[in-house]
């Protein structure tokens, strides 16, 4: 590749010392891009935006809050009330979060359909798994900031999750808490750790690309790029498209927290914390329901931890699960349709982990999680032995540039 | 469309460089309009605008005694100074002062002289207030940190402090009650 030219001089000088120009002009203004993608790649640059949106509004809100069991509600309430613009900046992190999880679950399903996670970008999934659970982690503890009734129920009932521990159980909670319950050093730590989280998934975040860039993206069709006919360099083409994209999805944002910015929160977080009565319906955020669900479907203590983090230890060795060569659900029929039951499952099981532990719903509720873990267990390892994949097309650019009748003859060819 | 397309270049150029400004303007708007409140909310809030005013009773503050009163988080002197204070600071020549200002100009009742006890020069407390305090060459107060020298009327006469010590705006709501803010 040319060395590029920058005209400017203080930026050629620097650029000669520390070549952070180029490196950048590299990685966001040549670097060669499928040119297939449709707009379930925009979700990756979606999710960054997301982050940084909430960096920028998590640190200003810090600015505001106090993490005190006597002071926290209030100094929520007075950034809504008295501070400049603190309903904005409050809404902006509170519905952020729930956004930055609606971006990054499609982030993710797009890589189920699309085989992303397959060779070689194991490594790359795997980080990104890891945004997740950190993610998790750090809107977990983010909720119990404000200190109303769900944040300080939601606190004590995932923290007792690890008292199904055997034997050290109870001693890792009591440690969790810095106390014997939910208190003023549960507060200050979670606040402590809700800070600096964000910083590592942005490294994460820092890995996650470097792995991406490696190989570049995957496409639709899921196969390799074969040379440069296939790529378009990424600026101006994707900078133009992940920006529209940015438009849309600012415009849903907006919608929400401008007009309903309580609609994916719960009433009973803006009463005070009360350790002498718990809510009648405690739920956690709606992003957690999935994994609630299938905590609550398992009858017994332990097990049903087990099986929650489990639905998510299933994604960190699904690349090697999953043992059919062909990436794209494109040319996988069978594997296409049960993508869907999976996303109906996964809906359903969100579903029932906002409703009563009782009658119906539980069965329900065992029925979904043995389907989420059938799917991952049996249905990926066995499925490529059963079914049989449409050809896949030579390259990226034939069933572009001619039809695609042609390209499959070419691709059954090719697959010796 | 509507005219015949035109195959010069530089028409077509200028087309796209009205687009480009006019994105990166409306860009710039937006990203402005975002950063306003994440820096406006460094600002007083409403609750401590709220606190900005404090009432002071001076019904048992007698001649030649000081009281400090907290006013927006710093120390606001009040005075009852005696006959002989109010003539000197009535009297002086302040021509030759660096910050010239009438007495009458400072007090809303001459008996009482309201400031804002934070030096002028880099915000330290000026002593003054206790009857042991170092007073100044000119008797009312003086600033230890860097050395500044105020009269009775709170003026700057010696020192590096460039102005008067500020009066803040205040009310007598009645002969003895204040309201300073
Ligand atoms: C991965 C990014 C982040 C996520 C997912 C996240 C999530 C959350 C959530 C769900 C809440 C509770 C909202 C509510 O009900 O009021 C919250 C509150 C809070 N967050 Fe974050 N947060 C993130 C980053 C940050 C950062 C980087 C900071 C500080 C540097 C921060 C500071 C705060 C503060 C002070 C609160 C309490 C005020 C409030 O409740 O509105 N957050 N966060
Ligand atoms: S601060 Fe008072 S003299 Fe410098």
């Amino acid at each position: 590749m040319s060395k590029p030219k920058f005209k400017n001089p203080v930026v050629k000088w620097i650029d000669y010392r520390l070549p952070i120009f180029t490196f950048m002009d590299h990685e966001l203004n040549h670097y060669p891009t499928p040119k297939n993608l449709n707009y379930f790649w925009n979700f990756g640059s979606l999710a960054g935006i997301a982050l940084v949106t909430m960096i920028i509004t998590g640190i200003v809100l810090s600015m505001n809050y106090t993490a005190h069991v006597d002071y926290a509600f209030d100094s929520v309430e007075r950034i809504m009330r008295d501070v400049n613009h603190g309903w904005l900046i409050r809404y902006i992190h509170m519905n952020g979060a729930s956004f930055f999880f609606i971006v990054v679950f499609i982030h993710i399903f797009r890589g189920l359909y699309y085989g992303s996670y397959k060779a070689p970008r194991e490594l790359l999934w795997i980080l990104g798994v890891l945004i997740l659970l950190l993610m998790m982690a750090t809107a977990f503890m983010g909720y119990v900031l404000p200190w109303g009734q769900m944040s300080f129920w939601g606190a004590t009932v995932i923290t007792n999750l690890f008292s199904a521990i055997p034997v050290v159980g109870e001693s890792i909670v009591t440690w969790l808490w810095g106390g014997f319950s939910v208190d003023n050093s549960t507060l200050n730590r979670f606040f402590s750790l809700h800070f600096v989280l964000p910083f590592v998934i942005v490294g994460v975040v820092i890995l996650h690309l470097i792995a991406l860039h490696r190989f570049g993206s995957n496409n639709p069709i899921g196969i390799d790029v074969k040379g440069t006919q296939d790529t378009i360099p990424f600026s101006p083409y994707y900078t133009i498209k992940d920006l529209f994209g940015l438009g849309v999805f600012l415009t849903f944002f907006a919608a929400a927290v401008f007009f309903f910015p309580n609609f994916m929160g719960h009433p009973d977080n803006y009463i005070e914390a009360n350790p002498m009565v718990t809510p009648a319906h405690i739920v956690p955020e709606w992003y957690f329901l999935p994994f609630y669900a299938i905590l609550r479907a398992i009858p017994d203590k332990l097990g049903g931890v087990l099986f929650m983090f489990g639905a998510i230890a299933v994604l960190f060795i699904l690349p090697w699960l999953d043992r059919s060569p062909v990436r794209s659900s494109q040319f996988r029929p069978i594997f296409k349709i049960f993508f869907w039951v999976l996303v109906a499952d996964c809906i359903l099981l969100g579903y029932l982990g906002a409703m009563p532990a009782e009658g119906i719903y539980v069965i329900l509720s065992r029925i979904a999680t043995a389907y989420y873990f059938f799917h991952f267990l049996v249905l990926f390892p066995l499925l490529p032995y059963i079914e049989k994949t449409k050809p896949l097309p030579i390259s990226i650019s034939e069933p572009v540039l001619s039809g695609a009748a042609t390209a499959s003859a070419f691709a059954t060819r090719e697959k010796k | 469309m509507s005219k015949k397309s035109n195959p010069i270049n530089e028409k077509d150029d200028s087309k796209r460089d009205f687009l480009v400004v006019s994105t990166y303007a409306l860009a710039g708007v937006g990203a402005a309009s975002f950063v306003w409140p994440l820096i406006d909310q460094m600002n007083p809030a409403a609750d401590t605008l709220a606190l900005a005013s404090t009432e002071i009773d001076l019904s048992s503050l007698e001649e030649g005694q000081s009281i400090t009163v907290k006013w927006r988080g710093k120390p606001v002197f009040v005075r009852h100074r005696t006959p002989d204070e109010i003539k000197q600071a009535k009297e002086v020549l302040i021509d030759d002062m660096r910050d010239p200002q009438a007495d009458a100009d400072r007090v809303a009742n001459e008996k009482y002289i309201v400031l804002v006890g934070v030096c002028t020069h880099l915000g330290c407390v000026p002593l003054g207030q206790k009857t042991g305090d170092i007073k100044g060459q000119y008797g009312g107060w003086f600033c230890p940190c860097h050395g500044s020298h105020y009269d009775h009327s709170g003026r700057i006469r010696k020192g590096p402090a460039p102005t008067n010590l500020e009066v803040p705006s205040y009310k007598f709501l009645s002969d003895t009650l204040i309201r300073i803010g």
